[in-house]
Order: C-alpha cells, then structure tokens, then sequence
C-alpha cells in the first residue's frame, strides 16, 4: 500500500512528466487550448498508461531485452486502438477535438518512458500504481495550462463564460506561442512551490523514490524515448 | 600598491560613450517621428506614448526591485523600448492594450532573458507581434479623424492608386510613428551623424528589399511603385530604428551585411507573398532569431590565424 501511495505522489508532484520530467511535451503544448482538452488528453493518456505499465510489467520476463522497445510499441499501440475506439463510440466530441493526437499518444514519451524507466524493471501492482500516478499528474498538468489557456485567451473556463462580458480575450494564448509561455509559468511556479518546501524542510525527495536508485538507466532510457517521442509525438 | 598593473578582462580599451547615452540619441532621433505622429494623430497618440513609457519604464522598476537586481531604468532602454512601441501602434488602441504590450516587452521579452542586452529579440516589435496576433482586428484598424483610412500600403495592395507625396510627409493612415518617411530620415540622419547607428544594416536592407520588389513586386523597374513600398508601412522606421537595435543584430561587419539581406528578403517576401500587407516587424523578429547563426559563421579570422584553417575547423 505504501508503494501505491509513493508511486501515486510521485508520479504526480515529486516527478510530474510535465513540469519536472517535461516529457509528452508534444501533446502538452499542442491540445490545451481548453481546458476540456486538457484534461480529456491526460485522462485518455493516464488509462492507456495505466494499462500499458500494467501489461509490460506482466510481460517484462518474456520480453527479450534486444527487441524491447518494438515490443512495448506494440503493447501501448493496442491500448491506443482500443481507447480509440471506446471514445469514438461514446464521447465523439472528445474524440474530434483531440484528433490525431489520441493515435499519437503510442509514440508518447511518457508512455515509453515509463515502460522502459519502470515497467519493465518493476512488479505488478507498483507498475500499475506507476502508471495511475504519471497519469495523474499529466492530467493535472494538461489541465492546468488548458484552464490558463481557456481563461486568457477565450474568456471561458471548461466552457462557461468566467471573465465579464467587457473582456477582450487574448487570442494568443490558445495558439502555439501560448502554450509556451503557460508551461513556462506554471514550471516556474511549482519550482518556487518545491523551493520553498525544501526551505521548510517538507523536502518531497525525502519519500522514498522506487527508482531502485539506477538513476543512470533511467536517465539514458528517457534520452531514448524522448529521442524518439520527439520526432513523431 | 598604486604600481601594481591590475590585469583586467576585456575590454581594455573603453569608449566615453555610455548606454545611457546612445539611449538618449536614439530618443532625440525618434521625436520628430514621435511629434509629427501627435500632431497628424492628435492627443491620443500623445497618451499613448505616455502610456507605452511609463508602463516599460515601470514594469522595468518593478521587476528588477522585485528580483533584487540594480535597477537600470536610468539607461533610458525601457523608455526606449515604450516610445518604439508606442510609434508602432495604430492611434486606435485603447490604453489596455498599451499597457499590455509594454509589460510584455519588458518583462517576457527583455528581463526573462536577462536584461538589457540579453533579449534575443527586439522587445518592441516582439510585443506588437504579441498584440497583433492576440488583437488581429484591433491592431490593423487604422481609423483616424473618424475616417476609416486603409494604409498606403493596403491600398496599394487593393489596386488603388497612392500619393507618394503624401506618403512621404506621412499624412496618411497607419501606426503613430510610421507615416512620415520624412521625419524618420530626419531621425535616421541624426543617429548616423552622431554615429550611433552606421549605415550598413539599414542601407542592406533597402537595397535587398528595392531589388526584391523590383523583381517580384510585378511592376518591373517602376519608380514610383519601389518609392511607396519603401515609405509605406513600418520599412522606414523598422529599418533605421528596429533592425539596428544593438542587442539583437550581428556585430560583425560580415554578419550585419548578412542581417541586412536576410530583413530585405524576408520582408519583400512577406509583402509580396504573404496574407498581409505588412511584413517588417515578423521580418525583424525572424532576423533577430538568426543573429546568432549568422555570428557564428562571420566570426572574422583572429589575428595571425590563417583563414583556410579556419575553415577547415569549421
């Protein structure tokens, strides 16, 4: 249990994949224009890793280490089909607004990051946990810029009116440029937050991380995925 | 201890001149745009300047007293930064905006990235780019005296006929400072004659875009078409005051005449090409971009290496 609420917090404060971690940037920056997206996105993303970590974490003794990551590709492209298909068939609207970016979430580089960092190194329920946690963090990260975004450059908050009717929305902001400059606040806020608990002596790296303290393989796995999550996600 | 020779970093060999002071020159030299921008435009070009100032002046204070860094409002940067912005806005603009644009100069363009001399791009045009894609309608309507005035520029997009005589003097619509081409010049010729700016970029500039346009504006060697597109929209005052911004051009010599071809292509490209009729401030910021680029590769031979070896590291 102890696990469970470990990988949870880490996943969603200690190594946020937004914030910290600044992996997935692609769907970060490209599908929070509301903050609707924003959290359908990370909720979409949280299940298939959720899931993927699950299965790779099941798998990781059959596995050989030469083919892993085709290997992984496969498993997480299976959930993204299936995910697909269940938001197609029952939130159409989601599925529209997100678009190409849900078949895009296989090259994901948390998703990969994950699999490779964690998964496939760790058991079951602490991958599973792993999974849920990244994914949550995610969502919280995607929805907080997709609020920002929806705030500043509509007016509107998951689509009801919030400014007065005089406001002249800033348009920037639900274009690219305003993705940038969302991520780069709401980063910067949080390391001030994480400042000043270390300040106090709450330091959040004092939980015990399930890392296995092999901070090198997962550095170098994450080099790869995000290599690899740059080109296509 | 007064023997002793103290061993310094560069640069060893200082000049009398001071950031403060080409500050103030390139103020003088934007009066008489900035007054000819009052009187055509009336008062409410006038509190938009003082708007623009005051807010860069402030946001500047402001930002440096709050990250407990020396504050550096006396070199007059900020102020500078304020009066471009000012000059590069439409008359139109309510002072929210104003407001809006000078902060975002300041603060995201100029001291996110470290200050005065460390902003990858000219904090002025990069805030009317910001004001202009946030504020499409607002930032393009150029009504004044209650008359929907269509810029030189757009009108000669439109197939009309321009008065260049006009366009000259600067009576006609458009941004606060950009009009007169003749109280720029004037500005223009104050900054070279107290050599704050040299004539190069400016000079490469107008001459890439006049050949630009002379090729592929589709009038052919026609004077007085090359005459309104280089007096129309912001190519005069972006050229002598915004391209030659310090910061954020090349200082090598090789490099500035690279600068200056790449702002003539890219504006005549824009003009030419692109949806607007506009194109000399996304010019500008897109140049700013590739300044480092193109210092890297004019980086001149030190003295007493050979050029070849040099480009065989390269």
């Amino acid at each position: 249990m102890n696990t469970a609420l470990e990988r949870l917090w880490n996943g969603m404060v200690k190594e946020n994949p937004t914030f910290v971690l600044m992996l997935g940037m692609c769907p970060t920056l490209a599908v929070t224009t509301s903050a609707m997206n924003g959290i359908g996105m990370g909720l979409t993303t949280m299940v298939i890793l959720a899931l993927s970590n699950l299965m790779i974490s099941m798998l990781r003794k059959i596995i050989p280490d030469e083919v892993r990551v085709p290997a992984f590709i496969v498993v997480v492209a299976s959930f993204v089909t299936i995910v697909q298909f269940l938001l197609e068939a029952y939130i159409p609207s989601l599925n529209d607004s997100l678009g190409l970016y849900i078949p895009l979430i296989v090259v994901n580089c948390i998703i990969l990051g994950r699999a490779e960092a964690y998964a496939s190194k760790n058991p079951i329920g602490a991958s599973l946990f792993d999974g849920i946690g990244m994914g949550l963090g995610f969502t919280i990260g995607l929805t907080f810029i997709g609020v920002i975004r929806e705030l500043i450059g509509v007016g509107t908050v998951f689509g009801f009116q919030v400014m007065p009717e005089a406001y002249e929305p800033v348009s920037i902001f639900v274009m690219a440029p305003g993705a940038f400059f969302v991520l780069a606040l709401l980063t910067a806020v949080q390391n001030r937050v994480k400042m000043s608990w270390e300040k106090k002596g709450k330091d959040a790296s004092r939980i015990q991380s399930g890392c296995s303290a092999d901070c090198a393989s997962c550095a170098s796995g994450c080099k790869g995925m995000a290599g690899q999550g740059g080109t296509e996600a | 201890m007064n023997d002793l020779r103290n061993v310094s970093s560069s640069p060893h060999v200082r000049a009398a001149e001071s950031s403060a002071d080409l500050m103030r020159w390139v103020l003088i030299a934007l009066l008489p745009a900035a007054l000819f921008g009052i009187w055509h435009f009336g008062p409410k070009a006038l509190l938009l300047i003082a708007v623009t100032v005051l807010v860069c002046v402030a946001s500047e204070y402001l930002y440096e007293k709050g990250m407990h860094k020396p504050v550096t409002i006396a070199d007059g940067s900020a102020a500078v930064t304020g009066l471009l912005l000012a000059l590069n806005l439409p008359v139109g603009a309510p002072w929210w905006m104003a407001v809006l644009g000078g902060i975002f100069a300041i603060v995201v363009v100029k001291q996110l990235f470290g200050g005065l001399g460390q902003n990858f791009m000219n904090p002025a045009l990069a805030a009317r780019c910001f004001l202009l894609i946030s504020f499409a309608g607002r930032l393009t309507d150029f009504t004044y005296d209650a008359v929907s005035g269509a810029t030189p520029l757009a009108a000669m997009r439109a197939g009309e006929s321009v008065d260049l005589t006009s366009m000259f003097l600067g009576t006609t619509a458009g941004t606060i400072g950009e009009t007169s081409a003749a109280a720029i010049l004037l500005g223009a010729v104050i900054l070279l004659a107290k050599k704050v700016i040299t004539l190069r970029i400016p000079g490469i500039y107008l001459l890439t875009f006049v050949i630009f346009m002379a090729l592929f504006g589709g009038h052919g060697l026609d004077l007085s078409y090359l005459a309104a597109q280089l007096f129309g929209g912001g190519l005069m005052l972006g050229a002598w005051f915004m391209a030659t911004d310090y910061v954020t051009s090349p200082i090598t010599p090789a490099g500035q005449v690279v600068y200056g071809v790449c702002l003539g292509l890219l504006t005549g490209v824009f003009r030419c090409f692109g949806a607007s009729a506009e194109g000399v401030s996304y010019a500008i910021i897109l140049s700013n971009l590739l300044v480092p680029l193109i210092e890297r590769i004019t980086i001149p031979a030190a003295f007493g290496v050979a050029k070849a070896k040099r480009g065989k590291k390269a």
